[in-house]
């Protein structure tokens, strides 16, 4: 019979279909434990290597499981010994580090001077492929590890040497005496052997120092970080352990909290804020991270840089209400900027709140005035442009051009320009292809002035996308840097932002908050400087 | 019918070059994809160079992609941007993914086929009525927020279902995103089967099968739906890749780990090994289910040969 | 069929010469076609969609006729509100008038709308019916090219050729949807038509002599349609959802264009505090998907002789 046989044959098809689909994958057991924190987390971009990751995702980990030189204070952001012992300087050049004695990795490998000076010769040497490596490009001999053209030709810094087990110098190409300040950063994390001699077994399992070691990682899932017992650091953990859960969405993760499948959540949608009072009774906070947006202006088209520009960068600066935006968008998650640095930082590390003043308030009347005097818009038509593809930038940017639309008395004055990837948006902005004003945010490495200013608007620096120059600012950083005394050095960079506001150089937006919101089975949560919830210190009620 | 099978099996060669060669042009063209790897910075130019090479940017298209084909073959898939091998990915995406589009599959085949036969048997009824209304609800509102209102409705307010999916998937906590998905293609076979039964139930062989004295199910069951289903099949058999690829904002919802959420987040990365990988994988499941569809047609139709 | 006798086909106006259409230029006896056309015009579902079509288009056309409010005029402090004197849907996130921006948001969602599924479904029943109806090499041929096409998973379609060719514009939207969205239609297509053709009035009609194109357009064709017009209804309106998706992504529809897509989606993520953003532009899209939804039964039931 003919339908037997289509049977027999569709029988068949099926089967190539299903072994055409059918890949293998079983997922191993997670069940709640009692003790443990779960948090809230997300797929890391960047293999867990210390000086390969640069975003906060696998940041969040790395802050856990590693004990830097310098580690900064939750609460002030100051930067204090952590494995340092000590780190000195006479010349703001030439600086030697001593590490505390008797420091062991979580799989009981002794940690030595040479467990810095392995790591950071690692991290400079391009084929490496650290996408953090520019952060040792101020130690002596990066021209060699990472030239600009061509292969290497030297393996490691020149600038780094071991004096002994617990001692090794630093000598910089140029004076920078802040420099101690960033060692507080995941990237001059030490290595252990095991990451050098094992690299796959390392990346499937990372060994650090810090609080915290990782009991078991599936990659994509799920990590689950217990007590390091060789810890010696100052936050002893007071839970027996994190759960870190990759969730796909901060709605989904936020479903789950009030679900109470879920302990710690550190990304609650702006959206929810308003509910978060009911939904989690109280337990949530919301405060101001090392994060902002702002806009800059293409300084490489003439029409943005030529004098009196500057009022009109100054007027469209004043015409925007950030107070409305961040209230009515963003429920408060946001704060509106003040100065260019952050609120984290704390006024020993430059935040300043009354640096921006006039500048960053809304005045529409001034506004309208110094838009006119300044010549206008070019070309009458203003677009800020964005990445769509994350973040939701849409709505502030939109938000931004219709307040100056409204000062200006145009509907169509200023549109938003979105730009379809982040890489895209990237691509466009580092080959000089933007025409108009466009986002620029920033996210600290470390909480110091110094990381807001040399990175964004020194001459040819690695994020000033607006690609603005000015002699006096170059001047004041290269004095800044020669500075052995913080605070001092710390002033002079306050006298450069200055310049930069004076000049309208970007638009400062707001600064963005760190939110977190947490279960009735917890207590004690609180958010570091980089708003990571502080780990250690949570308490997990029986 | 044999010769059809095995001529429609080899056309999938052609049909697997195509699409995978498009897709890796495709996501060549969306540009470089170093610079989104830094963040708000200007990549370290010795840095940028190094990892270039290592994913052999600099060689021709053509050269990639041959080399990348080359690796399909050994089992090779390559490596994610953050160093999991993008077979490790799939391992973990599809079951989800597959679980996922049988649980909507399912509904929509359930829900859709007797909304649908009900619908068209009472045409202009409160059925009738009720299908198309649903129709507008699903596609005027996003599936977004279907999935969002009812995740906090059923499973956070009352508790009926996990909210999110815990990181093991089990098939119950599938069932209110099976729903959610399900929600387009519902309206499709429902209002697709609502048609065809409609039209056939005036059809001279129903008539003389009722006129036989034929019971009403028997009627309905074997003659009317056999004879209306041909449309529905072939949107099925369509929409089964789309379930999987599309699922993106459901995954994304409900906290699965699926092809969607990979797809989209490799997308957005500009992360060519997996983006290709699993499309590659899709494409052969639509050319499956393509293939499925035509051989069902021959046995809802006798009529319909295939030499 | 097995237990079905012969079966007469009552539509094929073979010799029905009983009345002569004197509004057909033709000089056949009665068409099909213009019977459609005489059936239609007496079914009040068709008037009904008729009108909400024409009344769409016109608020597309002059959507100034129905509201004096800019949609671009925004002020964030009445971020949200509800209604008030001269906004009577409320205001947005952004403190536009919603009700502004739903009328005209119509121009941009209802050509995307209406072109997209035109194209579509124009190339598609081309492309469907050839393969259908030949079978063979053209249905081995135009069917894995569709495949190909069907392999691409819309988003990254969208996002490669509208970030590359620096779209923006409602035609480089509609075609990219088009292009991707022709396949399915052309398989629907292509399983009626395989269907139709094996009914016994098209052999019969082969029998009779019939040239191809004859029977394409007046045996297959009215009997092939109905899953198509049901398929290309409710696609309309997932278009419109498509764009909305494309532009939230950032590479559909640049601003200052308003579309219900775009809002509907920026509403979607606030439903729970301000619902009344999502319902209006939402709405408004169902009544035009409804008007589709009618005006393709209509025309079905009308090509359907059986209901005569």
């Amino acid at each position: 019979m003919r339908g037997a046989k289509s049977a027999t044959w569709i029988a068949g098809a099926i089967a190539i279909a299903l072994s055409a689909t059918a890949c293998g994958g079983s997922s191993g057991g997670s069940g709640a434990q009692a003790g443990f924190v779960r948090a809230n987390w997300g797929d890391p971009q960047n293999p867990l290597e210390p000086a390969n990751t640069n975003e906060v995702l696998g940041g969040k980990v790395l802050d856990q499981i590693f004990m830097n030189l310098k580690e900064y204070d939750p609460k002030t952001g100051e930067a204090k010994n952590a494995a340092a012992e000590s780190i000195e300087t006479t010349d703001a050049q030439n600086f030697t580090i001593k590490i505390k004695k008797g420091l062991k990795f979580s799989n009981g490998e002794a940690l030595t001077a040479k467990s810095f000076v392995d790591a950071w010769n690692y991290a400079a040497l391009a084929t490496n492929k650290q996408k953090n490596s520019y952060f040792f490009s101020d130690i002596e001999g990066y021209d060699k590890t990472s030239p600009e053209d061509g292969k290497p030709t030297a393996q490691t810094l020149s600038g780094l040497k071991v004096v002994d087990d617990t001692t090794f110098t630093v000598k910089l190409s140029k004076k920078f005496g802040t420099w101690p300040v960033r060692l507080g950063y995941k990237a001059f994390a030490p290595l252990p052997k095991l990451f050098f001699d094992k690299h796959e077994e390392y990346l499937k399992k990372p060994v650090g120092n810090g609080p915290y070691a990782v009991e078991s990682y599936e990659r994509g899932k799920l990590m689950k970080l217990v007590p390091n017992e060789h810890y010696a650091g100052q936050h002893k953990p007071k839970n027996k352990g994190v759960l870190l859960q990759v969730f796909t969405d901060s709605n989904a993760a936020y479903a789950a909290l009030q679900a109470g499948n879920l302990d710690v959540d550190d990304d609650i949608p702006a959206e929810q804020i308003k509910n978060a009072k009911n939904d989690l009774k109280g337990n949530y906070f919301t405060q101001p991270a090392g994060i902002y947006q702002a806009v800059t202006f293409p300084f490489y088209k003439p029409e943005w840089n030529k004098p009196g520009m500057e009022k009109v960068r100054k007027g469209i600066s004043m015409a925007i209400d950030r107070k409305s935006i961040t209230e009515k968008i963003y429920n408060g998650t946001r704060t509106p900027m003040v100065d260019l640095t952050a609120p984290v930082l704390g006024e020993a590390n430059g935040y300043d709140k009354n640096m921006c003043g006039d500048v960053c308030t809304y005045n529409p009347t001034e506004a309208k005035k110094l838009i006119q005097e300044g010549g206008g818009i070019p070309g009458g038509k203003l677009t800020i442009s964005y990445n769509a593809d994350k973040d939701s930038h849409k709505q502030w940017a939109d938000a931004a051009c219709n307040s100056i639309n409204q000062v200006l008395g145009d509907d169509k004055a200023c549109v938003g320009n979105p730009v379809g990837t982040f890489g895209d948006f990237r691509n466009q902005i580092t080959k000089g292809e933007m025409n108009g004003p466009f986002r620029a945010g920033w996210q600290m490495d470390y909480p110091h002035i110094e990381n807001f200013l040399t990175p964004l608007y020194a001459t040819g620096a690695s994020s000033n996308d607006g690609k603005w120059s000015n002699k006096e600012f170059d001047k004041l950083m290269d004095d800044a840097a020669a500075e052995t005394d913080i605070k001092k050095a710390t002033e002079i960079y306050k006298q450069a932002e200055k310049l930069v506001i004076q000049d309208a150089v970007n638009i400062p937006l707001f600064y963005q908050n760190g939110t977190v919101g947490w279960s009735e089975k917890v207590s004690d949560v609180a958010l570091n400087p980089f708003s990571v919830p502080v780990f250690s210190d949570i308490q997990v009620k029986s | 019918m044999g010769r059809y099978v095995i001529r429609r099996l080899l056309q999938m060669v052609p049909v697997f070059i195509g699409t995978t060669f498009l897709i890796f042009v495709m996501v060549y063209a969306i540009g470089d994809p170093i610079a989104a790897m830094f963040g708000d910075r200007t990549p370290d130019p010795a840095t940028a160079a190094a990892i270039r090479e290592s994913l052999h940017l600099n060689d021709p298209l053509w050269s990639q992609y041959l080399q990348y084909m080359a690796g399909i073959f050994q089992g090779d898939f390559g490596t994610s941007f953050n160093g999991t091998p993008v077979v490790e990915l799939m391992g973990n995406a599809f079951p989800n993914t597959i679980q996922l589009t049988l649980v909507a599959f399912a509904i929509e085949l359930v829900v859709g086929l007797t909304l649908g036969v009900i619908a068209g048997l009472r045409r202009g009824r409160l059925v009738d009525t009720g299908v198309l209304i649903f129709t507008l609800l699903v596609i005027s509102i996003p599936t977004f927020v279907t999935g969002y209102v009812l995740q906090y409705f059923i499973g956070v307010k009352l508790g009926w279902a996990a909210p999110a999916v815990s990181i093991d998937v089990t098939l119950d906590q599938l069932l209110l995103p099976g729903i959610v998905l399900a929600g387009v293609s519902l309206a499709y076979v429902s209002r697709l089967t609502r048609t065809s039964i409609a039209e056939n139930l005036r059809s001279d062989y129903i008539r003389t099968a009722t006129a036989k004295g034929l019971p009403r199910r028997r009627v309905v069951t074997v003659h009317l739906m056999r004879n209306s289903l041909i449309p529905v099949v072939t949107f099925l058999g369509t929409d089964i890749g789309g379930l999987m690829a599309g699922a993106v904002v459901t995954e994304r919802i409900f906290n699965i780990q699926g092809v969607g959420y990979q797809l989209y987040q490799g997308i957005l990365r500009q992360n060519s090994p997996t983006v290709v990988g699993f499309v590659t994988i899709l494409v052969v499941v639509f050319l499956a289910a393509n293939l499925l569809v035509d051989l069902l047609y021959a046995v809802l139709d006798p009529r319909i040969r295939y030499a | 069929m097995p237990d079905t006798e012969t079966s007469v086909h009552t539509q094929a106006p073979v010799d029905a010469a009983d009345v002569v259409s004197v509004e057909l230029k033709t000089d056949k006896p009665r068409s099909l076609w213009g019977d459609a056309w005489r059936d239609l015009r007496r079914n009040p579902i068709f008037y009904i969609s008729a009108v909400l079509i024409l009344f769409l288009v016109v608020i597309s056309l002059w959507p100034s006729l129905l509201t004096s409010t800019s949609p671009y005029a925004c002020d964030i402090t009445k971020s949200k509100q509800g209604p008030a004197a001269g906004h009577p849907f409320g205001f947005n996130t952004q403190g536009c008038d919603v009700y502004a921006r739903t009328v005209y948001g119509a121009r941009a969602s209802v050509v995307v709308g209406v072109c997209t599924t035109l194209l579509a479904a124009v190339f598609g029943c081309l492309m469907g019916g050839l393969a259908g109806f030949f079978g063979g090499w053209w249905d081995s041929i135009l069917s894995r090219v569709g495949d190909i096409f069907f392999g691409i998973p819309i988003l990254l379609g969208g996002i490669v050729f509208l970030s590359v060719i620096k779209g923006g514009s409602i035609f480089t939207v509609v075609l990219l949807m088009a292009i991707l969205g022709w396949p399915q239609i052309a398989r629907i297509a292509r399983g009626s038509v395989i269907t139709a053709k094996q009914q016994d009035y098209v052999q019969a009609a082969r029998a009779l002599g019939a040239s191809t194109s004859r029977m394409l357009l007046r045996h297959i064709t009215p009997n092939a349609l109905a899953p198509v017009i049901v398929v290309a209804t409710i696609a309309l309106g997932t278009y419109v959802s498509l764009e909305a998706t494309l532009s939230f992504l950032g590479v559909g529809l640049k601003p200052p264009t308003v579309s219900w897509g775009i809002d509907i989606s920026t509403a979607a993520t606030d439903v729970r505090n301000a619902p009344h953003m999502l319902l209006y532009p939402a709405g408004a899209l169902s009544i035009t998907v409804l008007a589709f939804i009618m005006l393709g039964d209509a025309v079905r039931d009308a090509l359907d002789p059986k209901l005569r």
